[in-house]
């Protein structure tokens, strides 16, 4: 009983992360069709803009608060990985729009071994680390061999999820701009013609995506403490499960996606094997696509006759 | 009468098609002007040449706002490289510079189409304020401002839902606000569509065949939907239409194309007895062809 508690804590916070990043690749789907390969990576790169940004912080500047120090990486990072990903969107995608349809899906693909290649080169192959952040933590429930523990930082992510997805839910149910967005995926010409730059319009959602990411690649990075270049690949492809498990294009399906993905990763490894933790969150994108191609919150297809 | 839209020597070509031949017409401010000719004419493409779909392959489509004095200003915007210019209270257009979301936004033009291209997942509210999405994303400090409420977001969006109001009044459409706008019936999703258009505070509103697919009834509404627009929002209409009970009704003034070319441009009556249109509508027996070209002049 206890271990599935605390799996189940540790499951939401992993899945609060994937859940983040997922609202990247929903919305980038949403717009223009297209699955951003290189959308992990740029959550790898986030990662590290913050790790520079905390090393910064810290030992230059000398903020010792641990949460102005957060406060202060985590605007950093949304701001430079917005700018990453806005440059990527302006030289690697844009240019190839009216091209044929896999044109920038391997343009993306390029993007991600290009950005985990280059970090590697730059930053080394190595893990790197921070010290330990906000150490503390809750004890919910337990024996003396055994406690349930909420910590922190636990906390924090769920608490920064949570504001997030009623923050960009609001902004896309809610706001011209929004509404913007809904509208050129619906029909980008139609809503060129209404006066919409849809040109405009994507690049924000590339850049709200990139902003999402670098929330999600800040929290990982103080919950784990390390990041590797290597680390977008599989959060990327696990965010990715997500979107398309909770309904590609929308944004409550695609943290309610992460969120069940983490669960099946960590019950995984706490009662079956920990080794094939990965085989089994993917073994749920291809049901999913099997028994439930409109995944759990998306609306179905209807083609009109 | 002054003139709002002068099309001048218009020319697209699709490879080896020439789908508009050298075409020029002029559009008064506050007319209704009718393109006609059968199918294949090349009326749409004048539609999407003006509306920034498609860039000419030769011409100039210029629109003048406000003061007529601007249209002296047309020799000198031409010769420079520029899409527009203003002068005092007017402004002049080369629209087929222009890109898409320029022609609607800034020269303000809009258009509906014949195959309806409403954002049918949205709600038949929501699709009148998404065309009114450039004063609103204006008035939210393009949004940064508006998530925390500062700006003058929120009476923007009232006088946005006002203006969706008073279209939905007057397409009949106010208790279906709230539904999707594809579950609307046809003739609504074409009061809709008409709707939207206006919802752009549009000076030239061009309307693709909008009686196609309507019953006589619905297609009598129309006409006084249309002089309506006209008379009450200071609007002047291009219209592609093949029902004839509505060009002869409420057009100022005719143009007709065949394959491309001007064969008419005239009042509707005259329009109608004109045997050139006739000859291009009806076609005619190979054996007469000879007599008829004599009458036509050709």
């Amino acid at each position: 009983m206890e271990v599935f508690v605390q799996q189940l804590i540790n499951g939401i916070t992993l899945g609060s992360i994937y859940g983040l990043i997922a609202i990247g690749y929903t919305m980038v789907f949403g717009i223009i069709g297209m699955v951003n390969f290189a959308h992990g990576d740029v959550f790898m790169v986030s990662a590290f803009i913050g790790l520079i940004a905390y090393l910064i912080v810290t030992a230059w500047l000398g903020i010792a608060s641990a949460v102005g120090a957060l406060l202060i990486v985590l605007i950093v990072a949304m701001a430079l990985t917005s700018l990453v990903n806005w440059t990527i969107e302006r030289i690697a995608y844009r240019p190839l729009r009216g091209s044929f349809r896999l044109a920038p899906l391997i343009s993306a693909i390029g993007m991600s071994i290009l950005l985990s290649n280059f970090v590697q080169v730059a930053q080394g192959p190595r893990n790197k680390s921070i010290p330990p952040l906000l150490q503390g933590e809750f004890v919910l429930m337990g024996r003396e061999s055994y406690q349930v523990t909420l910590s922190h930082r636990q906390l924090l992510i769920w608490i920064v999820t949570a504001v997030l997805l009623v923050v960009f839910w609001y902004l896309v149910s809610r706001t011209a701009l929004g509404r913007a967005q809904r509208a050129c995926e619906q029909d980008q010409k139609m809503a060129a013609l209404l006066g919409v730059d849809v040109d405009r319009t994507i690049s924000i959602t590339f850049v709200i995506g990139a902003a999402l990411a670098a929330v999600a690649g800040t929290m990982y990075l103080m919950y784990y403490g390390v990041v590797n270049f290597s680390d977008g690949f599989t959060p990327g492809v696990k965010a990715f499960t997500a979107a398309v498990l909770g309904g590609i294009g929308s944004l409550p399906g695609a943290v309610v996606g992460g969120i069940l993905i983490g669960l099946v990763e960590t019950m995984w490894s706490a009662y079956f094997s920990i080794d094939y933790k990965d085989v089994a969150a993917f073994s749920i994108l291809a049901i999913t696509l099997i028994f439930l191609p409109q995944g759990l919150l998306g609306r179905p297809e209807v083609e009109k006759v | 009468m002054t003139a709002l839209l002068r099309v001048e020597h218009l020319t697209m070509r699709f490879g080896g098609l020439v789908a508009v031949n050298d075409l020029s017409f002029t559009t008064n401010r506050g007319d209704i002007t009718a393109l006609i000719g059968p199918n294949g004419a090349g009326k749409t493409t004048v539609f999407n040449c003006i509306t920034g779909f498609y860039k000419p392959s030769e011409g100039r489509i210029a629109l003048a706002h406000g003061a007529p004095e601007i249209w002296e200003e047309l020799a000198a915007l031409t010769q420079r490289d520029a899409r527009s210019v203003a002068r005092g209270d007017g402004a002049l257009f080369l629209l087929e510079r222009m890109p898409d979301y320029l022609v609607a936004h800034r020269a303000k033009v809009a258009r509906t189409f014949q195959n309806i291209r409403l954002f049918s997942g949205m709600s038949v509210l929501e699709n009148l304020l998404v065309a009114q999405h450039n004063p609103l994303m204006a008035a939210s400090g393009y949004t940064a401002l508006g998530i925390f409420g500062i700006g003058n977001y929120g009476r923007a969006e009232r006088a946005a839902i006002a203006a969706a109001r008073h279209w939905l009044d007057l397409t009949g459409l106010t208790d279906r606000a709230d539904d999707p706008a594809g579950d609307l019936p046809y003739g609504a999703q074409r009061r809709l569509e008409i709707a939207r258009a206006m919802c752009t505070e549009p000076v030239l509103l061009c309307l693709d065949e909008p009686a196609a697919g309507l019953n006589p009834r619905e297609t009598a509404e129309l006409n006084e939907l249309i002089l309506r627009i006209r008379s009450d929002h200071n609007v002047s209409v291009l219209l592609i239409e093949h029902d004839m009970s509505v060009v002869m009704e409420i057009s100022d003034h005719v143009v007709v194309l065949d394959y491309g070319v001007k064969i008419a441009d005239n009042v509707p009556a005259a329009v109608r007895d004109d045997p050139k249109v006739i000859a291009a509508y009806l076609g005619v027996e190979d054996k007469e062809v000879g007599r008829v070209e004599a009458e036509v002049g050709l």
